[in-house]
């Protein structure tokens, strides 16, 4: 339960420390923190508007996305406390939950009959479909790492005899990049863009309103929610007293914050032809990792 | 045997002689017959102990794995039977009745044939009813003989099956060597005393090419979408499951060589999911694109069939079990939602009066319960949860991650391959069904349709939803199937499965509460946004298109452009090539073009067409001594006998 909680607690950070960070280091005033979920409040209490065209798909798959990354959240460790939902494989899970999520963007993105929303949906496809190894790939290493098949257990890294914190930086690094990839950040996509044929999440979304839209951007703050707690979970010990570990995932997720702000303020995105290159290599890193694990655990 | 050969024979003659109408009651009868009868029979199987042989006559012996194939084979055939009656109707009008009559006569023969496959061990036997069973499947493809294509695409699917059989005839004979006749029972013998490789590879040709692994596939691409769509549900669904039946069949006879035979099937099996997969995003013939889909499947299912034989090899009990009840269960769940797909694809073409899903679009508003049908099948075939497909993918990984914990070098490789294929062909599914869902069912028609398209009949409906019941019921209560799929995986291929049960369980368990929890989470979020905007009316307005108004349904996005990216990220191994537009030099205002894309199956060009190619070559070259002229014949008739003299002077023969 209380690593819900701190779940829930982190996503109600994450993207205003993003924002104010872009903000601080541009030199303007910036809103504040909250600013995100203000606006995710406001989008709550509107109506709604559905396009002429689209049909029962856009109006029940905002809240199947939303309620399968609720669920997905269920299974996620935070620093030694245990998730609400662990069993063995729980990862498969995860990232099928995280994919169905996905699949109901995608066919949402289609039921406007919008010429721009399948540009989006197809490099959302394209992109979740190549950067899904990378996330088995890390959990195939760890389970030779720990001998464990659950989330819950899994990530439990410094636990173990030859942890180095190398490991838990080099995951922390696929991770990350993983959650740029999948919330559609810089340097993949840019969320601030202006311009319909360079978007991807934000162009599936253009015809979703209201109450829809919040629950969607709900889901995207929750998404990075998750992907920091495994990025805690992997750097810090678990077996800390509980404040140690509080404080310390606070600033484990605070500075995944600012970090995420900072790639944004200094670094451009790339070209829609370059990113499947990127993205390849974010899961060859990931190949790499394994195989230093082979290496660690004598397999050669 | 022979009873039942003279009983069908006699519903053929009462078949042909009868009017058209009842021909079809007895049909139905027949086929309710034949499946309360074995449905018994296979129950009777799962439920005692011991392989019961006691409980059919002569040639046929039903033990648990035969007894869940043809449970399966029972369910689809009904499924298939009942759309069968909704689907044939336009034809009912411009078809010759005895035409009609004989496709009802062959869905008998195909049934009762499929049904025989599994039960019998007898060489002699099992290869006439396997035998009928592909001859009465090629009379049920070649049901539109009129259209273009459908008799080639018969004749080829004939004539591979037949390369197939000779493939399994072979092995037979090699392996019942010394045997008084030819029998799958003797190759336990065999197996102890023989190395294993070649007779295995023999039988995984013969029956790889009725399942359509990866090499030996060409056939299904063009079958498929050449049959009626409850044909193509049955064949995909159960049909090509009796490849895998049989392959499962020799595995549990194997003795030695586990390590090799595994890494072997988890290769092949691998290439060929992606392979099937990789090619379906690329087609734009719904049909077709099913069809490539079986081969992913087929992939899965023998991913799941490689690890079991892997496991065996290095003791692993729960990479072996989890592995082949991987296999068994996806085999379940692709006849289920796989028939459902190709019925609600035939309900789509039957009212458009196409298969290019570019031509289609918008039609959820028109079919709704087709298009929820569709949108259920894709989903669970994308392996997503909280649907069947998803069980029988977490079985499989499950093995995977097992064998990747406890790792030799050699084998780690093995499975870490089987792993990315695994999740590759999750993410490609996924943006191939995505593509095909939403270009069919959502958004506008891209072109006008001949007619208004209206909703399947009752019939048609019905047998679409008919296995969305197992599929949702699967998927949610995991827990009520896994216990008694690991017992009959454990008693067809002697495993311990008590071990691995538990902890299975308990994952089932837990994904049954993330399954409900999922579907709680999603009413209560669906009240709460009713209460959200009770104070408003929901309203609609125009899509979004950027500022300009005069948006039409052409400049939708279509499955070319969905797939664009990922074609070019392909291009290495799948060619897409497409007709050049050119432009002549008087030409000052262009004139109307037709633009056409396509992929070709590099396997069909080099491994079947160069082939083809070159034996006709050859003929065509031989026929220069065909003259026609009497003299010439007289004279080769002469060198012939002279030849003959020859050899026998010289004692070469």
């Amino acid at each position: 339960m209380t690593a819900l909680i701190l779940i829930l607690i982190t996503s109600f950070f994450t993207a205003g420390l993003i924002v104010r960070t872009k903000s601080i280091v541009s030199g303007r005033k910036g809103p504040g923190v909250f600013q995100p979920w203000k606006n995710v409040l406001v989008l709550l209490r509107k109506g709604l508007i559905y396009s002429e065209i689209s049909g029962i798909i856009s109006r029940i798959a905002p809240v199947i996305v939303f309620a399968s990354v609720a669920i997905s959240s269920l299974m996620i460790p935070v620093a030694g406390f245990k998730p609400l939902l662990s069993f063995n494989g729980d990862f498969i899970l995860f990232a099928y939950l995280v994919a169905l999520a996905r699949f109901m963007m995608i066919i949402a993105s289609f039921d406007s009959g919008s010429s721009f929303e399948g540009m989006g949906a197809s490099r959302e496809a394209l992109y979740g479909m190549l950067i899904e190894p990378a996330l088995f790939v890390i959990i195939a290493g760890l389970v030779i790492f720990t001998g464990q098949f659950s989330l819950s257990t899994l990530f439990d890294l410094p636990g173990e005899a030859n942890y180095n914190l190398v490991y838990g930086l080099i995951i922390s690094y696929i991770i990350g990049n993983i959650t740029l990839i999948e919330n559609s950040r810089v340097p993949v996509d840019d969320p601030k863009t202006h311009l319909e044929l360079t978007m991807i999440h934000e162009v599936m979304v253009l015809d979703t309103s209201g109450f829809n839209l919040g629950i969607i951007q709900i889901a995207s703050f929750f998404k990075f929610a998750i992907f920091g707690s495994l990025i805690a979970s992997t750097l810090i010990p678990w077996n800390l007293p509980v404040h140690w570990r509080i404080i310390l995932f606070a600033a484990v997720q605070i500075l995944f914050a600012v970090i995420i702000g900072l790639i944004e303020s200094f670094r451009t995105r790339f070209k829609m032809n370059r990113n499947q290159q990127y993205i390849l290599t974010v899961t060859l890193i990931s190949v790499l990792l394994f195989v230093v694990i082979l290496f660690t655990k004598n397999i050669f | 045997m022979i009873y039942l050969l003279i009983f069908l024979l006699v519903t053929a003659f009462l078949i042909m002689v009868i009017r058209q109408r009842s021909a079809l009651y007895v049909t139905g009868l027949t086929i309710l017959t034949v499946v309360v009868v074995s449905s018994v029979i296979s129950i009777k199987c799962l439920i005692s102990a011991d392989t019961a042989t006691g409980l059919l006559p002569a040639p046929f012996i039903c033990d648990r794995l035969s007894a869940f194939f043809i449970l399966i084979i029972n369910f689809t055939v009904i499924t298939g039977f009942l759309y069968s009656t909704g689907y044939l109707k336009p034809y009912l009008k411009n078809k010759p009745e005895k035409w009609i009559k004989l496709h009802y006569l062959a869905l008998i023969w195909l049934h009762a044939s499929m049904i025989m496959v599994p039960l019998l061990r007898n060489g002699f036997w099992f290869l006439i009813a396997w035998e009928i069973m592909t001859l009465a499947s090629f009379i049920l493809v070649i049901f539109e003989f009129d259209e273009k294509g459908t008799l080639k695409a018969g004749i080829s699917y004939l004539i591979q099956m037949h390369v197939g059989m000779v493939f399994i005839l072979l092995a037979l004979i090699l392996s019942s060597r010394g045997f008084n006749g030819v029998s799958f029972d003797n190759l336990d013998f065999y197996f102890r005393h023989n190395s294993n490789w070649p007779v295995f590879l023999l039988f995984f040709t013969g029956f790889g090419l009725k399942a359509g692994f990866f090499l030996l596939h060409t056939w299904l691409p063009d079958a498929h979408p050449a049959a009626p769509s409850h044909v193509s549900g049955i064949m995909s669904g159960v049909m090509i499951k009796l490849g895998i039946y049989g392959i499962l069949r020799i595995t549990t006879y194997l003795s030695a060589d586990f390590a090799q035979i595994g890494a072997f099937v988890i290769i092949i099996s691998a290439i060929t999911g992606l392979f099937g997969v990789m090619m379906a995003i690329l087609q734009h013939d719904v049909k077709k694109l099913l069809a490539y889909h079986s081969i992913e499947n087929i992939g899965i299912i023998g991913l799941g069939i490689g690890l079991g034989i892997f496991g065996i090899s290095s003791g692993n009990t729960f990479l072996s079990a989890a592995g082949f009840a991987g296999a068994l269960l996806h085999t379940l769940n692709h006849s289920l939602f796989k028939s459902l797909l190709f019925y609600s694809a035939g309900s789509v073409i039957n009212q458009v009066h196409t298969r290019d899903v570019e031509q289609m679009g918008g039609l959820m508003k028109f079919m709704p319960y087709t298009g929820w049908a569709f949108l259920i099948g894709s989903v669970a075939i994308s392996g997503l949860p909280p649907l069947n497909g998803f069980i029988s993918e977490f079985l499989i990984y499950s093995s995977l991650f097992n064998g990747i914990a406890s790792p030799e070098f050699n084998k780690l490789i093995i499975l870490f391959i089987a792993m990315l294929s695994l999740v590759l062909i999750g993410g490609l599914a996924l943006l191939c069904f995505t593509k095909v869902f939403s270009v069919i069912f959502l958004g506008q028609n891209r072109t006008a349709y001949p007619h208004q398209p209206a909703e399947a009949n009752k019939a048609m409906i019905f047998s679409q939803f008919l296995p969305v019941i197992p599929v949702v019921l699967i998927g949610f209560f995991p827990v009520l199937i896994i216990k008694p799929l690991l017992i009959l995986t454990g008693s067809i291929f002697s495993l311990e499965t008590t071990a691995l049960s538990g902890s299975m369980f308990a994952s089932m368990s837990y994904i049954s509460i993330g399954a409900v929890s999922l579907l709680f989470l999603f009413v209560a979020v669906l009240i709460i946004r009713t209460y959200a905007v009770r104070k408003y009316n929901v309203k609609t307005g125009p899509t979004w298109g950027c500022g300009y108004t005069a948006v039409d349904s052409r400049q939708q996005y279509t499955a070319t452009s969905f797939v664009q990216e990922y074609a070019n990220l392909a291009q290495p191994v799948i060619k897409t090539g497409h007709s050049n537009i050119n432009y002549s030099d008087d030409e000052i205002f262009a004139e109307k073009r037709e633009f056409h894309t396509h992929s070709d199956d590099f396997v069909k060009s080099k491994l079947i067409f160069k082939p083809v190619e070159f034996v006709l070559n050859l003929f065509r070259r031989a026929a220069v001594f065909q003259t026609g002229r009497l003299q010439h014949y007289v004279l080769y008739l002469l060198l012939f006998l002279l030849l003959i003299f020859l050899l026998t002077f010289l004692k070469v023969i």
